[in-house]
């Protein structure tokens, strides 16, 4: 069993916009946590869940689902909101989001039970360790379903992060395919300041990778290149996704202080209403 | 009691070795990982045995981790064997956040333990370990005390064990004196010498230098109790509590810092349960330096003379108190 596939863009955009009003009443609500890379991986999200992905909400645990492994925790945000609307878990309880007892953790964690997460993360630069080592799973086993991780430019400058590089194309595991949100804004600033990661493409070509761009808030050209990817042989496959910090709320878009800051209450119906003209 | 016999010195790294080809052959599931320095930390046998089943990572200890965390998630049970120094301080944070919090079921060999790694020095020598594996919520932390028992410490990794576990061993030669008989129940420490006057608690190589202590303390009219602390995590409480309140002291000896380490763990029950005096043996807050196994151990005071000089400090404490 498997989830159905929407494949009008018309549709993917009306989800993606459900999602940023869920990530900003969940955020606001929560009152911390991470609204910039929230709003700007939300096509990306919607893209995976709900065309890309195989996967079943009634079965978060079906064996040959596709993993997806959110390495950069912190945009946790997006991650559960995108899971409420297709259906793991009701809408409402992304208002218990970083409150004590919730199943919804400033950063993913598993142990809180809930379902849909595959991995507890928030410390940068595992993630794509951890994606190798299943990837490398599901080739022994000689399995069709694929590994999608998501990572952050800023997280590309942990050394780890090029140890798991090499070895995803040493073992030519082209059943992985790792999104990078290029935005070029960290907490402190433009990424290009902070620490220079041109060229990022040669970068990845270099050690072994098939490398793909796109425009990440654009779902045609999302679901064109992880499609280009699954075709790859023998390599596995970065999509450097060019975003946008904040998308869809105009006043913030762009400005790397609203990476860790969150919508204030008396905020949010102007943040809601920027998201409707956008 | 039975009084142990030398078999003959090995090194616990084969133990660790033997152990893991037999849980290989036990468990199709089982994965090797290796970060290059293969026979070095046991690993050499599973990777020739096992070709399809051991991937080399190069030298990429936290990758290493990494990648088993999510072969792990994937219904795999990798082994990932490194030197302890890496294990536990190059990958604390994989281990703490990819394996511990997703409590997965890996398991790490921490070799070179202990100041008898000898002439590589200080940087090799894993005296911090047990310290940093055993805060890690979810971790099980086994420390084993010869080869013939560090090969039941991996099968009983395997099998008694479903989250992550961290079995540290040596590389010296060193008696080996256990029976494989000799069941291994993580979390309940072996009584191997009886005696109420005081209990050394010991943990890994210096279990075999605490029975000679044992041995020549009865012959000075002594009586030592001996106990085998090979899992530090969880420890055994109800041993140590018993050992309080049936000797009222206690000596704790590792090849180790003394802080962090099994003095500090068993210190944690005794204060909390049952206070008596302690001693401790083990790394005084130094780094170790070069030098045979045996001349360092005697230089940092962790052989069976010292421990007899312990046992007679702390009977001289019990008398006072």
């Amino acid at each position: 069993m498997t989830f159905r596939k929407i494949t009008s863009t018309e549709d993917l955009r009306r989800i993606s916009k459900e999602i940023r009003e869920n990530v900003l009443i969940s955020l606001a609500e929560a009152g911390s946590g991470h609204t910039g890379g929230s709003l700007g991986l939300a096509d990306i999200f919607t893209t995976l869940y709900f065309n890309i992905l195989n996967h079943d909400p009634d079965n978060p645990d079906w064996e040959d689902r596709d993993r997806l492994i959110l390495s950069i925790g912190h945009v946790a945000p997006v991650h559960y909101a995108t899971l409420a609307i297709a259906g793991y878990f009701p809408k409402e309880e992304l208002l218990t989001l970083r409150k004590l007892g919730s199943r919804l953790q400033g950063h993913p964690g598993r142990e809180h039970g809930l379902p849909g997460l595959e991995l507890s993360a928030g410390s940068l630069g595992q993630g794509l360790s951890v994606a190798v080592g299943m990837a490398l799973s599901g080739k022994m086993d000689n399995k069709k379903w694929r590994v999608y991780s998501i990572h952050g430019d800023g997280e590309l400058q942990e050394g780890s992060i090029w140890e798991a590089a090499m070895s995803a194309s040493n073992y030519k595991l082209n059943n992985l395919i790792s999104i990078i949100d290029r935005n070029d804004l960290q907490i402190d600033g433009k990424t290009s300041d902070v620490m220079q990661l041109e060229p990022l493409a040669d970068k990845w070509k270099s050690f072994g990778w098939n490398v793909l761009e796109c425009n990440g808030h654009d779902h045609s050209d999302i679901i064109e290149k992880i499609n280009q990817a699954k075709e790859c042989k023998g390599k596995p496959t970065v999509i450097i996704a060019k975003t946008i910090m904040g998308k869809g709320v105009k006043s913030i878009e762009n400005n790397h202080l609203w990476h860790g800051k969150t919508p204030l209450k008396q905020q949010l119906k102007d943040f809601l209403i920027q998201l409707e003209i956008d | 009691m039975q009084k142990f016999k030398n078999k003959g010195d090995k090194p616990t790294k084969e133990g660790f070795g033997e152990g893991v080809v037999v849980i290989g052959e036990m468990n199709q599931n089982v994965i090797g990982l290796g970060a290059d320095i293969t026979a070095s930390v046991g690993m050499n046998l599973f990777a020739k045995n096992f070709q399809e089943r051991f991937f080399s990572f190069g030298i990429a200890e936290q990758n290493c981790v990494g990648v088993a965390a999510g072969l792990a998630l994937s219904g795999k049970i990798p082994v990932f064997s490194t030197y302890g120094v890496f294990a536990a301080l190059r990958t604390t944070d994989q281990l703490r956040i990819s394996v511990c919090y997703n409590d997965l079921h890996v398991i790490i060999g921490g070799a070179h333990a202990g100041i008898s790694v000898g002439p590589d020095g200080a940087t090799h020598q894993a005296l911090e370990d047990i310290a940093v594996m055993r805060v890690l919520p979810n971790m099980t932390v086994l420390s084993p005390c010869d080869a013939t028992q560090t090969r039941l410490a991996v099968i009983a990794a395997l099998e008694q064990v479903n989250g992550p576990v961290y079995i540290r061993f040596g590389r010296a030669a060193v008696p080996d004196f256990t029976f494989p008989e000799m069941e291994f129940k993580v979390g309940k420490s072996q009584l191997l010498f009886e005696g109420n006057e005081l209990t050394i608690i010991v943990t890994g190589h210096l279990v075999w230098e605490a029975l000679q202590a044992a041995y020549l303390l009865k012959g000075q009219g002594i009586d030592s109790r001996v106990i085998n602390m090979h899992t530090i995590k969880p420890i055994d409480e109800q041993a140590i509590i018993k050992a309080a309140r049936e000797t009222g002291a206690i000596i704790t000896a590792e090849e180790h810092q003394i802080y962090g380490g099994l003095g500090g763990a068993v210190a944690e029950v005794v204060a909390k349960n049952y206070p008596v005096p302690m001693e401790f043996i083990g790394m005084d807050d130094s780094f170790g330096e070069s030098g045979k196994p045996e001349e360092l151990l005697n230089k940092y005071k962790m052989t069976s003379e010292f421990i007899i000089e312990k046992a007679k400090k702390i009977i001289k404490r019990k008398l006072i108190i």
